[in-house]
């Protein structure tokens, strides 16, 4: 493999946001079963590291285009743009305001074990979620605007984490 | 007439060489060999046609071994010297140990891996296993008739670097060239998906003698593809055996025993368990060294009374394994039972309910590790067959750094695909500091103290700076067997650092290597021990059943000079037991066979009248 290829190359797709994720499924399947360690046990030491760097490069890509949020950053990083800068936290005051009520809502549902209203809150979280996706879909594909992309994907950030902090909350109650 | 093909000398005609490839599957209970014959995956039995071993090891004064069902029966009379379950010991110290309480081995605590005190020596768990696994290479050897290119070995798919890391030293240990450290549920899955042809989504449920996993996973033509997996590694049948004999203790108004009757006691225990798979009830009887009789009865209800908090402690995992592959419980396809433990009903309801569906209980759970590991090895030996599929499997347990306040950094998140690398910088905090510790942890909580320590490392010789300005890279890179190793740059001077991350209390190689020499030239030696064990076993059989004959009818079917000669044989082959002459042991064996030779003929004669006695004649058909 040409280690120089980025990510998009390595699965033959185009660079956008919009990608087809059972093309790159397949794909996966297809690459990891020509190079992976496996198929190279009983060869020499050279070519089981080969196999190996191969294979974790092949993992890495993947992991990146199947992610929706690594998979932004990643066409924005190649735009120049760094969109988790840590000096760069600017956020909309209605977006802050609205996340400080739903993890009242959280705390509330922890302290009150109450399973329902978790299940409600993640189900909300999540199609809050999905429509961040496709707004950075318009942005980064239609429009394109990187900047309000950034700004979109630093969003979608606090809603995965708020996601994870509903899992936990789910084996705190349990 | 066509001409005779005639082959260079020395060159094979076979266009390919079957290369001879097992499967192992070392349990905390049973362990069992396997491999690829013509197409089909098949367990190797012993010379007895038992398929399981049990992973049980016992130690002799002279510094023989028994392993297996010989051992497994003396347990009671040999306690220390017996072990059992070494698998729990493997990459654990001390304090990971919580049921010392009701264990009867001397513990000694060696840094990081705890080890036990037998009468042969100090034994760490990694030669115990070691042992098990000489058999079973032994074994397959013998049965497949040549030298082994390799073999994979399983392990519990939530066991950490630290217990993988040992299990690779044991076959080491044992001379086994190993192929890959595959884990347990994913084995399970290769054999039954490959048998079944199934495709989408699967769940393995294993739950053995001392550990519980897992896995959910992918089956898309051909390929295995695991989402997640999770599991508790302390977790098993040992567990429940433990909670009835805890209920007998307390019953029976018991507080202190002896290891004797410790290990009497959870033998009993075991049994009644698996007894309860098919009864309603179980009467549970013994005879401890005090002299005082337990009788006792317990109810399938109160078992599942006071077992249920563990099925629910494999309930936990299971869910948040289900979380992280993104899935509902609905969505999963078929959920395939592994491990001898999900024989209990209860275990098979509470599993059913969960996934609103019967689970798949049509393969063997014993075997079915064990037979997926052998196709794997079949694949990775290079022989045919192997590109038809594929397996991906994930890192069990998030990987990580010490910063600073003592927190762990997570660099690779658990359920990463396999292999994988990750790359995180780092800079240093104080102004000239030319070196830096790197600490490796596992584990999914924040504190170091709550993860595990996987080694520590140094990186050394970074070129004085401000504080902030070194950029130092540290890559983790994990392979195909799940094992970590670590390297450190100081990106602007190029100071670099390595480490194949050895746990800070594994075996060096040099350790390794040095057990290895010791354990070639003790080779010639091995065998005369073995000969040695083999005859004591023999021996001991002999004393016992002899011992228990003349309790049952000596006094009526012996006269007192035919008890005297009996007696003398015994005496002489017990002072013969307590030395190391093989053939006086023999000797004295052969004595006592031909003394009693007539004795057993008047006990077969007497048990034949006994049968007869109260049938009529003609029911016998006479
Ligand atoms: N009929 C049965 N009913 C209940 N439990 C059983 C039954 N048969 C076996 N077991 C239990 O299954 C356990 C052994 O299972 P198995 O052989 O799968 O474990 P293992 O592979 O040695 O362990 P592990 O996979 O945890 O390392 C023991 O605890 C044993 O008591
Ligand atoms: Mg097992």
């Amino acid at each position: 493999m040409d280690f120089s290829r980025d990510y998009f190359e390595v699965f033959g797709l185009l660079p956008v946001f919009g990608i087809d994720a059972e093309t790159l499924n397949q794909r996966y399947r297809d690459l990891q079963a020509e190079g992976h360690p496996d198929r190279y046990a009983h060869a020499d030491a050279a070519e089981q590291r080969r196999a190996l760097q191969w294979s974790t490069r092949v993992n890495e890509a993947y992991q990146t285009l199947k992610s929706p949020f690594e998979r932004a950053r990643y066409l924005l990083e190649r735009q120049g743009i760094n969109a988790l800068d840590p000096n760069n936290t600017r956020m909309p005051m209605d977006f802050l305001m609205r996340q400080m009520a739903w993890r009242e809502s959280l705390a509330e549902a922890v302290a009150a074990g109450d399973i329902a209203a978790l299940a409600r809150l993640e189900a909300m979280t999540r199609a809050e979620a999905d429509k961040a996706i496709q707004g950075l879909g318009e942005l980064l594909d239609v429009r394109p605007d990187y900047p309000a992309a950034a700004e979109a994907l630093r969003q979608y950030r606090f809603l995965e984490k708020f996601l994870v902090d509903i899992d936990n909350a789910y084996s705190e109650i349990e | 007439m066509a001409l005779l093909q005639i082959s260079e000398p020395g060159l094979s005609t076979a266009p390919h060489e079957h290369r001879l490839a097992v499967g192992i599957d070392l349990g905390t209970t049973n362990s069992l060999v396997a491999t690829v014959r013509n197409g089909l995956s098949v367990v190797l039995n012993d010379e007895h046609g038992r398929p399981l071993l049990p992973s049980v090891v016992r130690y002799f004064k002279d510094g023989s071994v028994v392993v297996g069902c010989d051992a497994l029966a003396k347990l009671g009379d040999d306690p220390h010297n017996t072990i059992v379950s070494a698998k729990r010991f493997m990459g654990r110290g001390l304090k990971d140990l919580p049921d010392l309480a009701t264990l009867p081995y001397h513990f000694v605590d060696a840094p990081g891996m705890v080890q036990l005190k037998t009468i042969a020596g100090v034994k760490s768990p990694v030669e115990v296993s070691a042992d098990i696994l000489a058999v079973l290479k032994q074994r397959a050897v013998q049965s497949l008739g040549g030298e082994l290119t390799g073999a994979v070995i399983t392990v519990p798919a939530y066991f950490d670097d630290a217990q993988r890391q040992a299990t690779k030293d044991a076959a080491k240990l044992a001379g086994l060239h190993i192929l890959r450290l595959l884990n347990e549920p994913t084995a399970a899955a290769i054999a039954y998906g490959l048998d079944n042809a199934a495709e989408g989504i699967y769940a393995v449920y294993d739950l053995g003698g001392g550990t519980f996993d897992i896995s959910i996973l992918k089956l898309t033509q051909g390929v295995f593809e695991v989402l997640a997996t999770n599991g508790d590694s302390a977790l098993g049948g040992d567990d429940f055996d433990r909670r009835i004999f805890c209920w007998l203790l307390e019953q029976a108004g018991l507080s202190v025993l002896d290891d004797h009757d410790k290990a009497l006691l959870l033998t009993k225990a075991k049994e009644a368990k698996e007894m309860l798979t098919e009864h309603p009830e179980v009467r549970l009887t013994a005879v401890l060294s005090t002299g005082e009789f337990i009788d006792m009865t317990l109810s399938e209800a109160k078992f599942n009374e006071m077992t249920a908090s563990l099925v629910n402690k494999t309930l936990v995992p299971t869910r948040k394994a289900l979380r992280d592959a993104g899935l509902q419980a609905s969505d999963v396809k078929g959920v395939v039972m592994v491990g001898g433990s999900t024989r209990m009903p209860r275990i098979q309801a509470a599993v059913g309910e969960y996934f609103g569906q019967t689970p798949l209980t049509n393969l063997d759970p014993d075997k079915v590790v064990a037979l997926g590991a052998a196709m794997q090895a079949n694949v990775l030996a290079g022989n045919k067959g192997g590109d038809e599929w594929l397996l991906l499997d994930v890192v069990p347990l998030s990987l990580g750094l010490e910063t600073m306040g003592g927190l762990v950094e997570k660099v690779i998140p658990r359920n990463s695909t396999l292999p994988l690398a990750r790359a995180q910088e780092f800079t240093t905090y104080k102004d000239g500091q030319t070196a830096m510790s790197i600490h490796v942890l596992q584990g999914e909580r924040e504190l170091v103290s709550d993860c595990r320590s996987l080694g520590r490392f140094e990186l050394r010789g970074i070129p004085p700076m401000v504080a902030g300005a070194a950029r130092i890279r540290v890559v983790f890179q994990v392979d195909a067997d799940g094992l970590l190793s670590v390297s450190a740059r100081e990106q602007s001077s190029g100071v670099e650092a390595h480490i194949a991350v050895k746990p800070s209390y594994g075996l060096s190689d040099d350790e390794i290597g040095r057990m290895l020499k010791e354990s070639y030239e003790h080779a010639q030696q091995d065998v005369q021990a073995r000969q040695l064990a083999e005859l004591k076993v023999d021996a001991e059989r002999l004393l016992d059943a002899t011992r228990t004959a003349l309790e049952e009818n000596g006094s009526e079917l012996l006269d007192a000079a035919e008890r005297a000669a009996i007696d003398g044989l015994m005496a002489s082959l017990a002072t013969a037991l307590g030395g190391l002459d093989a053939r006086a042991i023999k000797r004295a064996t052969e004595a006592l066979n031909q003394g009693t030779t007539e004795f057993a003929g008047r006990r077969m004669d007497l048990s034949v009248k006994r049968a007869l006695t109260g049938h009529k004649l003609e029911d016998i058909g006479v």
